[in-house]
């Protein structure tokens, strides 16, 4: 008998949803690609990551109680941010009566890249992007969804975002001098600390322009939001993309 | 003055942050390559980890022990509550011995407690040797990092320094002659002091003996050339057995500088003849943070400083940004234990990237501490002072109605004011940063159109 098609919930956080609508359409075409049934709940807001990290996640249980009922049943969640998912996995709050739907969604929320690899077992990739590209990896994928080894560990190494791109005909995945620094985004951070998030953020950039990246990609849109400010301000042609949308566009 | 307050008055001078910021990044690069070369690392980081976590549930019992075996090797053992009574306890020790002028060799927690100036009030003069303390010594500063307490300065501000101090050539900066010449001051002060103060890096329940790491050798120059040493040691510093050393000085020097061992790890278990050794037990707060369940991790600090070397924010905005003794990732946990009001800033100083946590030699959550801390702080601070984007936040986000018609009421609002309105200098995302290009339509718009 043929297995049941998992079922898959698409989670677009909200700064995704009102600012770059291009990388969730893109993620849901590349998951589709791939092969995935997909659905988007409609109705989504925000998981409260800006309200937890800012010291707030006890005002969080009404965005909570909502996601969980938007996403409940789903065999999994998958979403184009890092960031975001690990607040989910990490810190939603505690509600009376939900504890196992809190479990649930804790243990089949995925960050994208993280899915295709881990889930999906993707290994063959076909399609072409003739680019140098720059990674940003950004610390909560990084150090909290682990989707590469950290610079600080003595661990094998390895980069779930490389292991993707590598396979891509034509791009020149670029190494950069400090391989996994902050971008300085760090959410309320940004605003809150605005003299060192722009250095931190100015810092980063010119790393990638020394080794003559033509594009920046990440997995969050929030880091690449922050730099791509910079870089606009100062008139940079760098150029920013998700790495869903690179990967949607190679594989068309 | 707050974190943000500081660290944008540092990174003003430009040139001198980037170089700050460089020369930590270098410490953290040695520290690197030098923890690569040890293939079971993260073995050991987590053999600290359980060491310490093992020390800090059985605290009572492995003080007591140390207690008994220091006393058997003829160590004299103070107990002080807080800064003030350790400054009495030591004071009272130096009264004793009619001693007006003494040596003190690196000691984090004679800085928290604020020693030096307690013992210049009452008539004692204080000679840090460690040479980087001497250098901030002259200058009235405290140490801007744990382990490289004059790390924010360069060659040619020690020469100046120097040229005043000691009246050594001017605009001579060879680090090997201005070394030489605080090594002829220091040596006077060495010969001169009947008393001598070490901190502990780690105190041996199993046989009462401490352990003082230095690369300059100057604690045990203090100590061998006086005669009473007086050990300053905060409680958390035990460990069980002797044999545990073997984890925490591999990592130590590794994760400080980069090194494999710190140059002198000297070991002392009782006072020669005619001599005297006083260990003094500080608490100051640490029983209260142990009882913090969330927080009491932060205990398991070796004091390495690799955190700092690490953090994004303490190479680009400095030690004194912190305002707290310990600064950086570390300092910022520590720090609100000690005094919440004051220190609200610092667990804000951080973009929680995790580094500081991947880089601990006994694997202390830190990043997740600073989280933590931020629920805290926040409750203390109360309803009224949460920002009104805060509040209309959490509203807007229970609703899904709220949300899409603020959402669009956002991107209409950027895609048709003018520049000058949404980058007025209250933004502080725009004062440098352009925001992004608002789309016409948001993804959740464009999929019922086109997937409905």
């Amino acid at each position: 008998m043929r297995k049941r098609e998992p079922s898959i919930g698409l989670f677009i956080p909200c700064y995704v949803d009102q600012f770059f609508p291009q990388v969730a359409v893109a993620t849901l075409e590349l998951l589709e690609k791939l092969g995935c049934k997909v659905t988007y709940p409609l109705g989504q807001t925000c998981c409260g990551q800006p309200l937890a990290n800012a010291g707030y996640e006890r005002d969080t249980a009404g965005s909570t109680r909502h996601f969980l009922e938007l996403f409940k049943g789903f065999d999994y969640v998958v979403a184009p941010s890092g960031s975001c998912v690990l607040h989910v996995k990490e810190h939603f709050p505690e509600l009376k009566g939900l504890e196992e739907d809190t479990k649930e969604v804790q243990e089949r929320i995925y960050e994208l890249t993280e899915f295709i690899i881990d889930v999906l077992k993707v290994d063959v990739l076909k399609g072409s992007f003739p680019k140098k590209v720059g990674y940003h990896s950004s610390c909560h994928g990084l150090r909290g969804l682990r989707l590469a080894s950290s610079s600080e560990m003595n661990v094998s190494p390895f980069n779930k975002a490389k292991q993707l791109l590598e396979q891509i005909e034509g791009l020149e995945w670029v190494e950069l001098s400090r391989t996994d620094e902050c971008c300085g985004f760090g959410g309320t951070f940004s605003v809150t600390e605005e003299a060192l998030s722009v250095q931190m953020g100015k810092d980063r950039l010119e790393d990638h322009q020394k080794h003559q990246v033509e594009i920046v990609t990440g997995g969050d849109m929030s880091c690449l939001m922050h730099l791509q400010g910079i870089a606009d301000r100062s008139k940079s042609d760098l150029k920013f993309m998700h790495i869903a949308e690179i990967l949607n566009q190679s594989l068309a | 003055m707050s974190h943000p307050k500081a660290a944008s008055q540092f990174l003003k001078d430009q040139a001198n942050s980037h170089w700050h910021d460089e020369t930590l990044w270098m410490v953290r690069e040695k520290r690197d390559i030098i923890s690569k070369t040890i293939p079971e690392w993260e073995e050991l980081r987590n053999l600290a980890s359980q060491i310490k976590d093992n020390v800090l549930s059985n605290l009572d019992s492995y003080l007591e022990e140390f207690e008994a075996n220091a006393l058997k090797n003829g160590i004299q053992v103070h107990w002080a509550k807080d800064a003030h009574e350790h400054n009495q306890i030591v004071l009272g020790i130096l009264q004793e011995k009619n001693c007006k002028a003494i040596v003190k060799s690196k000691s984090i927690l004679t800085e928290e407690c604020h020693l030096n100036p307690y013992l210049e009030k009452n008539g004692v003069e204080v000679v840090d040797t460690d040479l980087g303390e001497r250098i901030v010594q002259f200058l009235q500063q405290p140490p801007s990092h744990i382990v490289m307490p004059a790390i924010h300065l360069k060659k040619r501000d020690i020469s100046a320094l120097f040229h005043e101090k000691l009246d050594t050539e001017k605009g001579n900066e060879d680090p090997s002659y201005l070394t030489n010449a605080a090594r002829l001051h220091l040596r006077e002060k060495f010969l001169g002091s009947k008393v001598a103060i070490t901190g502990v890096n780690f105190g041996i329940a199993e046989t009462g003996e401490f352990v003082v790491c230095t690369n300059e050798g100057n604690a045990d120059m203090g100590v061998h050339l006086a005669d009473v040493h007086i050990a300053c040691m905060g409680i958390e510093k035990i460990i069980p057995r002797r044999k545990d050393l073997g984890a925490f000085l591999r990592l130590l020097a590794r994760s400080a500088t980069g090194q494999p061992i710190t140059n002198y790890n000297s070991h002392f278990r009782s006072p020669a003849k005619g001599k005297e050794i006083h260990i003094v037990l500080v608490d100051n707060g640490r029983t209260l943070q142990l009882g913090r369940e969330k927080f009491k991790n932060s205990l398991k600090c070796i004091r390495c400083g690799a955190c700092m070397n690490t953090c994004p924010i303490y190479r680009r905005s400095g030690g004194y940004s912190y305002g707290s003794t310990v600064p950086g990732p570390i300092g910022s946990i520590l720090s609100p234990g000690l005094d919440m009001e004051k220190y609200s800033t610092l667990p804000f100083a951080s973009t929680l990237c995790g580094s500081c946590s991947d880089v601990c030699p006994v694997k202390i959550n830190i990043h997740e501490q600073l989280y933590e801390w931020r629920q805290e702080i926040t409750k203390n601070h109360g309803e009224a002072s949460k920002s009104i984007a805060m509040k209309l936040a959490s509203v807007i986000f229970k609703s899904p109605l709220a949300y899409q018609f603020s959402g669009a009421m956002m991107r209409k609002a950027v895609r048709n004011l003018p520049k000058g309105l949404i980058y007025n200098p209250l933004n502080a995302w725009g004062k440098n940063r352009d925001l992004p290009e608002a789309p016409k339509e948001s993804f959740q718009e464009w999929y019922k159109k086109n997937r409905k």
